[in-house]
Parts: structure tokens; sequence; C-alpha cells
């Protein structure tokens, strides 16, 4: 990028420094801030230009080649602009068990958007993504860098996207579907017990196939 | 200070042994994440007991808990750490293995997000066992929340004087880092892992040299998952006697074991190694709401089993799960419904394992990513040939143990699982070019 002034760290240093100070004062320590410092730009932007991947590859001590080469590894990285809510849908059995495929399809044809593509209106895009560790709570969909929506029917499904239309997103659920109680007992988030030493569930003896 | 915590009141499951939650007794509770409930709650007891029977004492105790590491493979903990070598006079590393991305686990995200602190101090246990000054946690790019609690967590720590200079007036020194991945499974190989916090490609690296002789950086390093960490707290607090006292006599200790798929009460649920899966799926997660035709016992990387009376009463531990023909894995139980097309399903994961293959080496790159997964996509677009189930066993043979890393063999689990189970299935969808099972509507409102 010939010419190109544009820089995303120049007045970022304190940043800069404090990403360095986490990995060794070494050559290789120094590498080991390509991903963090990646993370930064994309999260300001949206996704890395050319530019900035030149950037990086200056303060990491290595080549904007090898910097997109990283880059193309990971699948949250994006070399094209995404858009305002960019949906992550979990496409891996778990979730696919509970309809994300038709999740998945309903995103698409009612955003009118393609993997690749960004919404006309600047505000969707969509990505296929494989087990985003959240199978007790299927289907699921992160937005962007921010956080899960789990348990996605399709009447919450409506409820997000409506929100995401009207600029004001629903918050991420970040759902414990199994906690402790002050008895050192396994209870669901709705309060109800579980465990075979509580009365009433079933016998150890019970139905099979 | 070398004496242990009294440990909580035991509940007795529907089969002893008998067991109290520990390390997921605080996740899901107001405020768990903060150094302060942690704290009133009996935290950071257990490191100051490790300071106090010094480092040689926490590796014997390890050892003596029986504890193996819970990422999937199963090796013991206490041995792993005396593999790191004493008094080279070279900075030593421990990594934690926060990469959790095998299909159908999901235990470590609660742990991280929840009980951050569970974690770190496990970690500055296990670096004052193996000497090692700094330590990194690795979480995948895509646990925004987790990663944030950690941070915090870290932070408080550090102004805690819990991480830093002289600990607790110990006399060691040791700090945490966080680094963040960004979306790839090859990074839970440790290896891969290491490269990938290197700034590099996360592909997989020759063995030996090990990471305990050369690992981050070429020095020596151990890297341990989430919930071995969080078991070492335990360890030190309630004592080795207590973890070898749950579990069955080679798997010892408590599991997070996670369910999925069509049951009444999907999540986690800590358990005595041992637990069968007749209990988890019945008596906690309240039973399936359809009927199954199998199960995966511990992520999508572990052969299926047959949903039969046999594998309901085979105690979930590393041995039982082996003699049946699979592995506990992470854990991660997942129900398949006899209702779903078993070929659809297994394409399912082998996408994901060609997606996910790092293209290192030729069998996993052109078997997995090439041939295995555009066979599937042949059966279930309705193109099959006779033949085709063959032709995949052929090629299993030629992919099975000759990859450079486990991921092809990984992916070859529920391969070759589901076409043993499931053969008619197979050969129907290739001879005929009609699944046995057709689609299914399953998003619906509940």
């Amino acid at each position: 990028m010939k010419g190109e002034t544009l820089t995303y760290f120049a007045d970022k240093q304190p940043l800069v420094a404090d990403i360095f100070s986490r990995y060794p004062a070494s050559p290789q320590g120094r590498r080991s801030a390509l991903m963090p410092l990646l993370r930064e730009v994309q999260n300001a932007h949206g996704y890395v230009s050319e530019a900035q991947m030149a950037e990086i590859a200056a303060l990491c001590g290595t080549t904007a080649t090898e910097v997109r080469s990283v880059m193309s590894f990971y699948s949250t990285y994006h070399t094209v602009p995404t858009g305002k809510y960019h949906l992550q849908v979990c496409s891996t059995l778990m979730c696919s068990l509970a309809g994300s495929d038709e999740l998945w399809d309903h995103l698409v044809e009612t955003l009118d958007v393609q993997p690749g593509e960004v919404s006309p209106d600047g505000r969707f895009s969509v990505q296929k993504v494989e087990c985003l560790g959240s199978c007790g709570t299927a289907p699921m969909m992160q937005i962007g860098d921010e956080g899960y929506y789990e348990s996605v029917t399709p009447s919450k499904c409506a409820r997000i996207l409506a929100a995401l239309h009207a600029d004001t997103p629903l918050a991420p659920d970040n759902l414990v579907p199994v906690t402790v109680n002050a008895e050192g007992r396994q209870t669901l988030a709705t309060g109800e017990m579980v465990g075979a030493s509580i009365g009433g569930l079933s016998s150890l003896t019970g139905g099979t196939a | 200070m070398t004496a242990t915590l009294t440990p909580p009141k035991p509940i007795t499951s529907g089969k002893d042994p008998r067991f109290a939650p520990t390390l997921y007794a605080h996740v899901g509770q107001d405020q768990s994440w903060t150094l302060e409930y942690y704290r009133r709650h009996g935290g950071y007891e257990a490191v100051k007991r490790a300071f106090a029977i010094g480092n040689d004492a926490v590796i014997d105790e390890v050892k003596k808990s029986g504890l193996r590491g819970r990422g999937g493979a199963g090796f013991a903990t206490g041995l792993k750490w005396s593999f790191m070598p004493l008094n080279d006079g070279k900075p030593h590393y421990i990594i934690c293995n926060a990469d959790e991305s095998e299909p159908g686990s999901f235990k470590d995200r609660y742990l991280l997000s929840e009980d951050p602190h569970q974690l770190i101090e496990g970690m500055i246990i296990a670096a004052f066992a193996m000497r090692a000054s700094v330590g990194y946690i690795y979480v995948r790019g895509e646990y925004v929340h987790a990663a944030e609690r950690v941070w915090a967590a870290i932070h408080e720590a550090r102004d805690a004087g819990l991480l830093g200079q002289n600990i607790l007036g110990s006399g060691f020194d040791f700090q945490i880092q966080l680094h963040r991945g960004a979306g790839a499974y090859i990074c839970g190989e440790e290896t891969a892992l290491m490269n990938s916090l290197e700034g590099l490609r996360a592909n997989p690296r020759l063995k030996p040299p090990f990471p305990a002789a050369a690992g981050l950086y070429g020095l020596p390093t151990t890297i341990n998952n989430v919930e071995t960490f969080c078991a070492a707290t335990q360890i030190l607090k309630f004592g080795p006697d207590w973890h070898a006292g749950m579990g069955t006599e080679k798997s010892k200790g408590m599991k997070l074991f996670q369910i999925s798929g069509p049951v009444a009460r999907p999540g986690v649920y800590e358990l005595p190694l041992g637990t069968t899966f007749r209990e988890l799926i019945f008596d906690w997660a309240g039973g399936p709401l359809e009927d199954i035709k199998a199960v995966i016992p511990g992520g999508s990387s572990c052969p299926m089993l047959p949903y039969d009376d046999k594998t309901l009463d085979t105690p979930m531990d590393y041995e039982a799960i082996a003699a049946a023909g699979s592995m506990l894995g992470t854990g991660g139980v997942t129900l398949i419904p006899r209702a779903d097309c078993i070929v659809n399903a297994t394409w399912n994961m082998v996408r994901f394992y060609a997606h996910e293959s790092c293209g290192k080496c030729t069998p996993c790159r052109e078997g997995i990513s090439g041939w295995m997964v555009r066979m599937y996509e042949k059966q279930v677009r309705g193109r099959g040939q006779p033949g085709d189930v063959q032709l995949i066993l052929d090629m299993s043979e030629n992919i099975g143990g000759r990859s450079f890393c486990a991921l092809a063999d990984a992916c070859l689990g529920p391969v070759l699982s589901s076409i043993k189970l499931f053969r008619e299935e197979y050969d129907a969808l290739a001879n005929t070019q009609t699944p046995l099972y057709g689609p299914r509507k399953r998003w619906k409102d509940v």
C-alpha cells in the first residue's frame, strides 16, 4: 500500500505498549502480539484492511503476507467489511439437532444477505461458524464480538432481529443452565432440583430404547 | 497452615460414591466471579497451603489424588507436572488450555466466566510446583464474556498481591497473562496452541521434543485444561485422600459432564467419575425427549455408542468407556435421535473436521478435507452409488494413524462408529439415494 498514510496505532502507544508487555521482550515475543493487535483493529473497524496488515507486520517484525496468512488460518478475522451486526450462527451437530439449519435459512432469507455480503442498509452480515461451546442452550448465535444469544427459538429470533432493526440490540444471554444451591444440590436456573436422591425422579431402572 | 479444609458434606447420588460438587459449586451465583466472593468462600486458602507444604509436596499430593487431565487425553496430572526440569536455570511456562472447541463440550466456559479465581488459584499452585514464572491462559476467541471475566480477575489478583512478586510473602514470583484465540479447533492441540500463542499459524509441532523440554518459545512448558487446574485447587484445599476417595479405582475424583441433544435438562453436571450414562441421562438430565439411537460419550471425536442397556449401564470413566470402544474425552455427552439420518448427522461432524483441518499433512488435508467430506456430501445430496460405503471404509484405513496429529483420527471416530452401528442407513442411502430417515423440522418454540 504505497503512499498509504492511514495508521491505526500511531496515536495508541500506551495500548501497543500494554500488549507487548504481555510477552517476552524478544523477537519471538514481539511476534506474539500479532493476534491481539489484529483483534484491536477488527473490533474498531469490523475488518482488517491491507494497510493495517502492513502496519501490524511492522510492529511485529514480520511481513504483511505473513499477517494475512495468519489471519486466513482463523475463522474470526475478516478482510472485508462486515455489517454493523455480524451474526454468527453455530452450525455444528448439537445446534443442528436443535434446528440451527432452519435458523440459518431463516436469517439468510429474511435479512436477504449471503455470507461475505453486507445487507443494503449496512446493518447485517452473517457467518456460519463451528461449535461455540453452548451446546446446552442450543441453537445459538453470537453477535459481533459481543456475546451469545442462546436457546434462539423462532419467537426469540424475531425479538432479536426486531431489536437490531431498531438499533437497540438485546443484551447477550450468558445463561447458566445448571447451578448449585446452598445445600450443595445441583439445580436448574429455575430453582428446580435435580438428581437421583431427590424424590420423584426417574429410577435407575427407567425406560430405555 | 498445612491442614486441609473440611470437605463439604457429601450428598448421595443414585448410586454411591458419595460426593458434593466443588468445581462447579459457585457457578451461577451472584458475583461469584469477584475476588471478594471467592475469598468469602474459602478462596486462596489452597495456595497458602501449597506454599506451606512446599513445591515437591504439591506434586506428590496431585499424584496421590489420582487426578488425570480433564481436557480429553486423561494423562496423570502429577506425573506430567513432574516432567518439568528442575534447576535448569531457564524460565518455565505453564499454559491453561481454555480453547474449548470439541463439539459437545461447554464446561470450561462456565468455569472461566463464573469462577475465574478458582482457575487462577490452580495456576498459581501449578506454577509453584513446576517453578514456572509466567502462565498464559489461552481462551478461544469467541469466549468474549469469559475472557472479560478472566481478565478482570487477573487484575484483581494482581492488585491483591496474589500475582506478581513474592506472592503472599512466599518468595514465589508468578504472573498470568491472557491470550485470546481467533477461532480454530486445532488450537486445542497443545503444540498448535503454542504456535498460535507465538503469533504463527496454528500448525501442530513434531513431538518429541515434548513441551516439558521445549515448549512455548522453546522453553520448558506444561499445558493443562481449565478443569484440571481447578481440580488442583480443590485437591490442595481438601487433600489428596478426599479426591482419591471419589470415582473409581483408576479414574478418581469428580468430572464436569455435559449433556446436549434432546433431553429435558441439558447442561453441565458435576458428578463422580464412574457415574453411569443412565444416571446422567435420566436422573440428572431428566431423560430423553424422543427415541434415541446413539450416544456420543465425550465430544464429537469419541466414537458413538449404541443407545441400549449395555451403554446406559456403562460407568463414565476412562477405563469403562475405553472398554466399550470409545473414550471419556471431555465428558460431553450428546444424544442422537432415532429419527435423524445418521449419515447426515455424521456429515455435519465430518464437515467440522474438514473445516478445521490445518492443512499441514496430506492424509488429513486431502483425506478429510478433500475426499471424506465430498463422499459424505455426495451421499446426503442423493447422488450415492453402490460401493460408496466400502470406499469410505477404505479411505478411512488409509487416513487412520497416518496423520501428523490426532485431528484426522478424531474425524474417523464418528465415521467408523456410525458405519459400524448403522450400516443399513448408509447402504440404503448409497444404493437408493433415499435416506431411511428424511429431513426434519426442528426449529420451534418450546
